[in-house]
């Protein structure tokens, strides 16, 4: 499929988990959301309105398939059948199309919802960093969206760059962030944004001696910058959260804490399911709808 | 007068030795990690080849982006330096005297250079710090694809259709190229659309100094032959293409070092 | 509400901005633009929004080299969809 190394630092594992604690023979509405990135898909089961099974895979060649593969990897655990999902809202990268969805949601909605029951009412600006793009949003109290911005142009700034970087200085993708926190002294930013260019000025620097912690920190430093440009553009309000797969990079987080002197809030639920938890969250509403119950 | 110019570009570095109005010799080499050894080594063997000495040479001047690691350093010690565009245009007038645009397209940069009487530069425009806007572009595809970089354009002009590509990144593409072929696209079809694309981002930046003819077009993808045709169809212009292109900034940086200075 | 269309690469930040609270859908930007790079679509971040002009989804990773040919380096600089915008609800960030 994609590059096949021996040592492949830049696949990061896939996984799913179900909620010990409840059972979805007493719930009352049980929908369903699937977010299919253009590097990584998700699917939420959700009771209630509040989280219940999920599960992470990587998109594979045709993003129907994988929309069906991931979505019953995260049902077979729970014993749930696809027939029992009352409603299924679809979101992802382009126009994404999730066979089994009733209805398909832009991904900024859904990520603006999906962060709101992350972190709480309180969020005002979402960061979002996934594979292949970075989103920055803008949203009041209500969870609407006041001001964004997508960039799914270049790499420099998402997740595909730090899968080139993992592979590039031997590191397993996962670890990188922790690796690039782990220097003594914050190198300069690699000059180079473009990942290509910045691969190559940093296999010089490798050549010249520098370590890997040293390069990883010089790459990180350079995607946190332009990270916050990108925010600086729509305004950064508190509280500012992150979500995607790259606000697990704590060195991505803790360098854009540094540059704006905000600090992000920390999540409880791994922030790479706000799209498709938030696609889950409006497909509550919308069955609500049709029913007649609002 | 004899004189050089090394043109110190991304990936490779070109020398120039001209007496008058004859290039006695031309040659190329890759950059590598240490620019200034590649330049020196290549500069030597070049003036070896023709029997002279670094004090046969009146002067020296250097273009390119690496032009400053041979500014007074040896042993190519360049007097001057001056910038890519105004070596382009120097290069490009003396070869063709009716050239009113430039394009040249390297390893990292992609410029247009409006040319000016004499050979001077009139306006220009350079597409730089992103891979998709050069020949760095067409490799990282021919590794994608699994072909020898000199075969892209033969590919493509085998290509017997349009495939648009959405991937506007080098790094992107890449993924796409491999999902495209994993869906049996052909190699040929694959090839065409990656000159088609590269095709549309120069031939756009053009025509921010506007498309006037002549246009020639220089630079080491200017010996690319699938990146021609979808160009002059974006410019709506025939293209001339000179021999050796690569070669015209190096050209443009020994003429620059005949003329008078002041 | 401020929707940015656009992107930051290794050579600039290059945005078109629509306001869509100042937007009324009339499309006279669409009409106006010589390179197709605009539309306008149902505001689907706000239920009561109405139409509102964007960015063609296709446009939007290649808004620099799409919208290149109305900013010649040198020579006045007349953007079409600015000029005929009376809201003034549309903007260029380079």
């Amino acid at each position: 499929m994609f590059e096949m190394k021996s040592q492949e630092y830049w696949r990061w594992p896939e996984y799913r988990h179900t909620v010990s604690d409840k059972d979805w023979r007493n719930a009352k509405i049980i929908t369903a959301g699937v977010d299919v990135g253009s590097v990584g898909s998700k699917a939420v089961v959700v009771l209630d309105g509040e989280l219940y099974a999920y599960s992470v895979m990587r998109t594979g060649g045709v993003s129907e398939a994988t929309a069906v593969k991931v979505m019953n990897w995260a049902l077979e655990e729970t014993g749930l059948k696809l027939d029992n999902l009352q409603y299924v809202v679809g979101t992802g990268y382009g126009r994404v199309n999730v066979p089994f969805a009733k209805k398909t949601i832009t991904e900024i909605a859904c990520h603006a919802r999906g962060a709101h029951y992350i972190y709480g009412p309180t969020v005002r600006t979402v960061l979002d960093i996934g594979g292949q793009d970075c989103k920055a949003i803008r949203c009041d109290e209500k969870g609407k969206v006041l001001s964004f911005l997508m960039n799914d142009k270049c790499a420099a700034g998402t997740g595909r760059g730090l899968e080139v970087f993992a592979d590039l200085v031997g590191v397993p993708i996962q670890d990188l962030g922790k690796v690039s926190l782990s220097v003594e002294e914050e190198p300069p930013p690699v000059s180079n944004t473009c990942v290509i260019f910045a691969k190559a000025e940093s296999l010089a620097l490798l050549r010249q001696g520098w370590p890997k912690e040293k390069v990883a920190a010089a790459y990180h430093a350079a995607m946190a910058d332009r990270i916050v440009d990108l925010l600086t553009r729509v305004g950064v309000e508190k509280d500012l959260v992150t979500t995607g797969g790259v606000a697990k990079n704590a060195g991505i987080i803790e360098r854009v804490e540094r540059l704006l002197g905000i600090k992000p809030l920390k999540p409880n639920i791994d922030p790479i399911l706000a799209g498709a938890l938030g696609a889950a969250l409006f497909a509550k509403a919308l069955y609500e709808k049709e029913v007649g119950l609002r | 007068m004899i004189t050089a110019g090394i043109d110190v570009g991304a990936k490779f570095v070109k020398v120039v030795i001209l007496k008058d109005e004859e290039v006695l010799e031309r040659a190329k080499a890759l950059v590598g990690f240490d620019v200034l050894k590649s330049a020196s080594d290549l500069f030597e063997s070049t003036l070896k080849k023709t029997g002279l000495s670094r004090n046969d040479i009146k002067r020296v001047v250097a273009t390119g982006m690496g032009r400053e690691a041979v500014h007074g350093k040896p042993s190519v010690n360049a007097e001057e330096v001056v910038s890519e565009v105004v070596a382009d245009a120097k290069g490009a007038f003396r070869l063709v005297p009716t050239v009113k645009t430039v394009i040249d397209v390297g390893a990292e940069e992609g410029r247009g250079v409006k040319v000016g009487p004499n050979g001077t530069v009139k306006d220009f425009v350079i597409n730089e710090r992103c891979a998709a806007g050069a020949g760095t572009f067409v490799e990282a595809m021919a590794r994608a694809l699994e072909v020898k970089v000199e075969d892209m354009g033969p590919l493509a002009l085998k290509s017997t259709q349009m495939i648009p590509m959405n991937a506007q990144c080098c790094v992107f593409a890449e993924s796409e190229v491999v999902t495209l072929i994993h869906s049996k696209v052909s190699k040929e079809d694959v090839s065409r659309a990656i000159h088609d694309a590269i095709a549309s981002r120069i031939g756009s930046m053009i025509l921010r100094v506007g498309v006037e003819k002549d246009v020639v077009l220089i630079g080491g993808v200017a010996l690319n032959p699938g990146f021609l045709p979808p160009l002059k169809r974006e410019l709506n212009s025939d293209i001339i293409v000179p021999e050796y292109p690569e070669y015209v900034g190096a050209l443009g940086a020994a003429i620059i070092a005949s003329e008078p200075k002041g | 509400m401020l929707a940015h269309y656009g992107y930051k690469d290794g050579s600039g930040d290059y945005f078109v901005t629509i306001d869509t609270d100042k937007c009324n859908g009339c499309g006279d930007c669409v009409k106006a633009c010589p390179y197709n790079v605009l539309e306008i679509i149902p505001n689907e971040y706000d239920i009561e929004g109405g139409d509102m002009a964007a960015v063609k989804e296709e446009q939007r990773k290649k808004i620099k080299y799409s919208c290149a040919p109305c900013k010649p380096i040198s020579g006045e600089r007349k953007l079409p969809c600015v000029i005929v915008c009376k809201p003034k609800a549309i903007g260029h960030s380079w």
